[in-house]
């Protein structure tokens, strides 16, 4: 049971931060004459948007009191959202900042773009109407275009950037279609996604239009099967340092959306448009499942993966519960957390292929042993986050009542996703190295300090995995 | 006992997990494996100690209970009852046997061994311990990575591809028991704290209709049955017993495979009744072909190894058939063929491993007249073989009696075709013993020699256990009497 806090407040902290930090580390290029500078500003700021939203989320104090007329709303699980997006953000800082800085000339304006984007993520886990959901998703969004492209040299830097521009303004123009719509179906004519004229019994044409076109639109967002194929190449092709930050934070940024979109507005109506949702899900399993399966290079099976997961997070949409928003928030932490770390030893390998990976343990023992318990924490083994938050998955699913098979479905691509994680722990442990190269591309270098940083991530994932309630607490008390 | 936070089921679990977490950190090879060994014999202690808490009013000592993830109703709760005190002593008894008779193996990076050894000692025990679903499905799971690690790492020739396919098949079962599980929790009554309990006791409770039971049960039945393993999910097993180290493959067949066992009758048989006498013959079917299918494979096997793990599954078929008739003396039978199996297919493992040394062979049609190199390790496997084919005064005897007197109240069709399996076993391990312990020395066995003291040692407290099991089988009885009483009443 949860009860949710609703705070007349209105909580802005983290928005007007992020977008302050954004403004601050865009001038910071003129600024800063170090290269090395940007990113302390970055993490200190970083650090002050993450303390001020925790006093939010905790005493409901907000620095700054605007009245939103009802265009956003605050409530502990919108806050805790955020929460997990920023602490998921810092540790992609504290892990790779040092990898940002080698991407290109324009350190500064990096970071700024991740702020904007983290700007876009608060919007899109608050909203209150669909213009805002809008501005919110095209915030998140656009800064990733050119961050997509940020390696200027790199012809494949270059086409994922603009593959993943025409698809992404392909997907806003449905999205735009659908609030169109939804707008034109209303007769008083609102935006607000609680007062949305459902009609009774079955849906209004113009709603159902519009709601089909937000789902595919928001299918897009989150790489969901049919929606995925920008999703592989655009991974595959930025820069790995980015790739990490998108695959993560962003997508389940772009879950909240979904998952709020769907609730408020939709949410009564749920039976007429939960199978679609069902054969959406399935299929993002499956496709993810299956085409990881295939994949040489360790960087496009995780492009794949993320569809996998992308799968299992749709179940919470398909349920549409209590667990579900739980479990959501659950799965940001232990996917990203996981990811993140995955991401950050991988940018610093030589050879992305699995094959790269033979024999690390010996010459890396601590990048082997944190990368198994991410990789298991991926798969779903208990003791780590990530079998807490696809047992909640499973569980929301099943409370939801309908559709049983979609869960079966749901646990045999869970089987299917061990094989090719534990290919690579196979590869690190169980293989010996072609011949005596290094593991580490040159210009990386693992430093204790990262070295700590990857064994404090896979501690919090241990923690996360035994104790989840350390992340769900605050959804369980009302103020 | 020991104070209200510290009771004896948590030593077990806790001790084992500990020592397994120290041992990663010790710097030689003989301070790892002097401490493993003491940390398992210390183990083996706790668990004699708990053996003699045997009336019911002590038993609350023996219970734990801690709020764990509360908004879920799921707790921290461990209890011994009588199949439990039965496993966990087997699991504390194996694991000095395995250590003292692999004691002069040596592995690379002896301490990751002798740690995830420990690891998995700890997983089996919370299996056998917990009384909360999710906590036996967070042991279940557990015990099967550091398994999985030992294989793939230390294992022979093709590891890497046996142990994987061990994993797959195990992993997409338990996945199924989960769903399984959160099914049966959301119909469980509220706690005071969430709205459902994954508690054994509020799991009983639930009534389910025919239709829910009959599907609830496959998804439990075929996380169990790939664990046993009962035909058809039995292929894993002969691969990954040839592959592992034999140290590992002991823990394997000596006792992880009776978390299968356990499972059926702690979670599956009480849980839904009417399934079970639904799907009975079924079952007893499946369960009867892979007695016949495996013996008869076990039959044609040259590789000593492989034929100890078609024997194995021809034995482990007949405890889940014993099972399913849910006669009385069928379940007091399953409990004691438990605990005698993991000790003879442990005395038999260290017999074959002792050959492989000094042989480097276990082709049966390489070896021959191991009896005049060795005459006690000969004895020794006699008895042990005896064991296995279940003669009179072993104690493999008492529980085949007992399975197969249930099975003949039950039908008399399947005890005939059963009953051929003894026939078998008879067959392929008498065999066995004749063209390699029998006939003359040729040159691969020439260098033969007598076993070491500590593997006397070992062979002998195994042939002592065969025999005052097989002529004394009373305490066990005693022991699991609560356990099986709760099971039948469940079908009355």
């Amino acid at each position: 049971m949860i009860l949710l806090r609703q705070d007349l407040d209105e909580n802005m902290n983290a928005i007007i931060l992020t977008a302050i930090c954004g403004i601050i580390m865009m001038f910071g290029g003129v600024i800063f004459k170090s290269k090395a500078t940007p990113k302390y500003w970055a993490i200190a700021g970083l650090v002050i948007i993450i303390i001020s939203n925790c006093l939010e989320l905790t005493s409901g104090d907000p620095f700054f009191a605007i009245d939103v007329r009802n265009m956003l709303s605050f409530n502990s699980f919108n806050l805790t959202f955020i929460t997990v997006a920023l602490v998921a953000t810092l540790l992609y800082f504290l892990l790779s900042a040092t990898d940002i800085e080698k991407v290109g000339a324009n350190v500064s304006e990096y970071f700024a773009l991740i702020f904007f984007v983290l700007c876009g993520v608060s919007l899109a886990a608050t909203f209150n109407t669909l213009l805002i959901l809008f501005i919110g998703i095209e915030i998140m969004t656009i800064p990733l275009y050119i961050l997509t492209g940020s390696d200027k040299r790199n012809l494949k830097s270059n086409e994922a950037a603009l593959k993943y521009f025409l698809m992404g303004t392909f997907s806003t123009g449905i999205m735009l279609m659908g609030i169109a719509f939804i707008y034109g179906g209303n007769s008083e004519g609102s935006f607000f996604i609680n007062n949305i004229n459902l009609g009774e019994g079955k849906m209004p044409v113009m709603i159902a239009i519009g709601m089909v076109f937000m789902m595919i639109a928001m299918s897009f967002k989150v790489s969901a099967a049919p929606f995925h194929f920008w999703t592989p190449d655009v991974y595959d092709g930025a820069p790995t340092v980015f790739t990490s930050f998108m695959a993560t934070i962003v997508k389940v940024g772009g879950f909240i959306a979904f998952i709020r979109l769907f609730e408020n507005s939709f949410g009564q109506v749920q039976a007429q448009w939960q199978m679609l949702i069902a054969i959406i899900t399935a299929a993002t399993l499956f496709i993810g499942n299956l085409t990881a399966v295939f994949q040489q290079s360790v960087k496009r099976m995780l492009a794949y993966s993320s569809i996998a997961q992308a799968g299992f997070m749709l179940l919470a949409i398909f349920a549409l519960n209590d667990t579900a928003k739980e479990g959501l928030i659950l799965y940001s932490v232990a996917y990203s957390f996981a990811t993140i770390g995955i991401f950050a030893i991988l940018i610093k390998m030589r050879d992305y292929t699995i094959d790269g990976f033979n024999g690390l343990a010996k010459q890396q023992p601590v990048l082997a042993v944190t990368a198994t318990v991410f990789l298991l924490s991926l798969t779903g083994i208990p003791l780590t986050a990530g079998f807490q938050s696809k047992f909640y998955m499973l569980m929301a699913a099943l409370r939801n009542g309908h559709q049983h098979w979609l869960v079966v479905f749901a646990v045999l691509c869970a089987a299917v996703s061990a094989y090719y994680y534990f290919k690579i722990i196979q590869a690190m442990f169980f293989k010996e190295a072609s011949q005596d190269v290094d593991f580490i591309s040159e210009g990386n270098e693992v430093t204790p300090t990262f070295k700590i940083l990857l064994i404090t991530t896979a501690v919090l994932i241990i923690v996360v995995g035994i104790f989840p309630s350390i992340v769900t607490e605050w959804l369980h008390y009302s103020f | 006992m020991l104070g209200n936070d510290i009771t004896i089921p948590h030593l077990l679990i806790f001790f084992p997990l500990i020592a397994g977490l120290i041992t990663f950190f010790l710097k030689n090879d003989v301070s790892v494996k002097a401490w493993s060994l003491f940390s398992v014999i210390v183990t083996l202690f706790i668990s004699i100690a708990s053996l003699y808490y045997s009336s019911s009013a002590a038993l609350s000592g023996l219970t734990f209970n801690y709020e764990w993830l509360k908004y879920l109703g799921c707790s921290f709760s461990v209890s011994l009852d009588g199949m439990g005190r039965l496993l966990t002593f087997l699991t504390a008894f194996c694991f000095p046997l395995i250590f003292v008779a692999t004691y002069r193996n040596s592995y690379k990076n002896s301490k990751m061994f002798y740690g995830l050894m420990l690891l998995s000692q700890a997983g089996l025990m919370g299996v056998f311990l917990s009384t909360d679903a999710l906590l036996f499905y967070f042991f279940w799971e557990l015990a099967l990575i550091p398994v999985y690690f030992l294989c793939s790492f230390w294992g022979g020739e093709k590891r890497i591809a046996a142990t994987f396919k061990f994993f797959i098949y195990t992993f997409t079962g338990s996945l199924l028991m989960l769903i399984g599980i959160i099914y049966v929790y959301l119909h469980t009554a509220a706690t005071p704290f969430s709205d459902h309990s994954f508690s054994l006791q509020a799991f009983r409770a639930v009534n389910f209709m025919p239709s829910q039971q009959n599907w609830l049960f496959w998804l439990f039945f075929i996380a169990f049955a790939i664990k046993m393993p009962i035909f058809p999910f039995h292929t894993w097993q002969p691969d990954i017993y040839e592959q592992s180290p034999t140290a590992v493959t002991m823990v394997l067949s000596g006792v992880m495979v009776k978390m299968g066992v356990f499972g059926v009758i702690r979670w599956l048989v009480p849980l839904f009744p009417e399934a079970v006498a639904k799907f009975d013959n079924v079952v007893i079917g499946l369960s009867v072909i892979g007695m016949i299918y495996a013996s008869l494979i076990a039959i044609k096997q040259d590789d000593l190894k492989r034929l100890a793990a078609y024997s194995s599954i021809a034995h482990i078929g007949l405890m889940c058939a014993a099972i399913f008739t849910t006669q009385q003396m069928a379940l007091e039978g399953v409990m004691i063929q438990m605990f005698s199996h993991g000790i003879n297919i442990i005395g038999l493992w260290i017999v074959i491993d002792l050959i492989e040394k000094q042989t480097g062979s276990r082709k049966i049609s390489q070896l021959g007249g191991v009896a005049h190199k060795a005459p006690i390790l000969t004895i020794m496997l006699v008895v042990i073989a005896f064991a296995n084919i279940a003669l009179p005064l072993t104690n493999a005897f008492v529980g085949e009696f007992m399975m197969f007197g249930g099975l003949f109240k039950f039908n008399v069709w399947y005890t005939a075709v059963a009953g051929l399996s003894i026939i078998f076993a008879a067959v392929y391990t008498l065999n066995m013993v004749q063209k390699v312990f029998y006939g003359e020395a040729n040159s691969i066995t020439a260098s033969m020699k007598e076993i070491a003291l500590n593997e006397k040692i070992i062979l002998s407290v195994i042939v002592v256990a065969i025999f005052m099991v097989g002529v004394y089988p009373q305490p066990f009885f005693e022991l699991t009497k609560d356990t099986v009483a709760a099971v039948i009443t469940r079908f009355k």
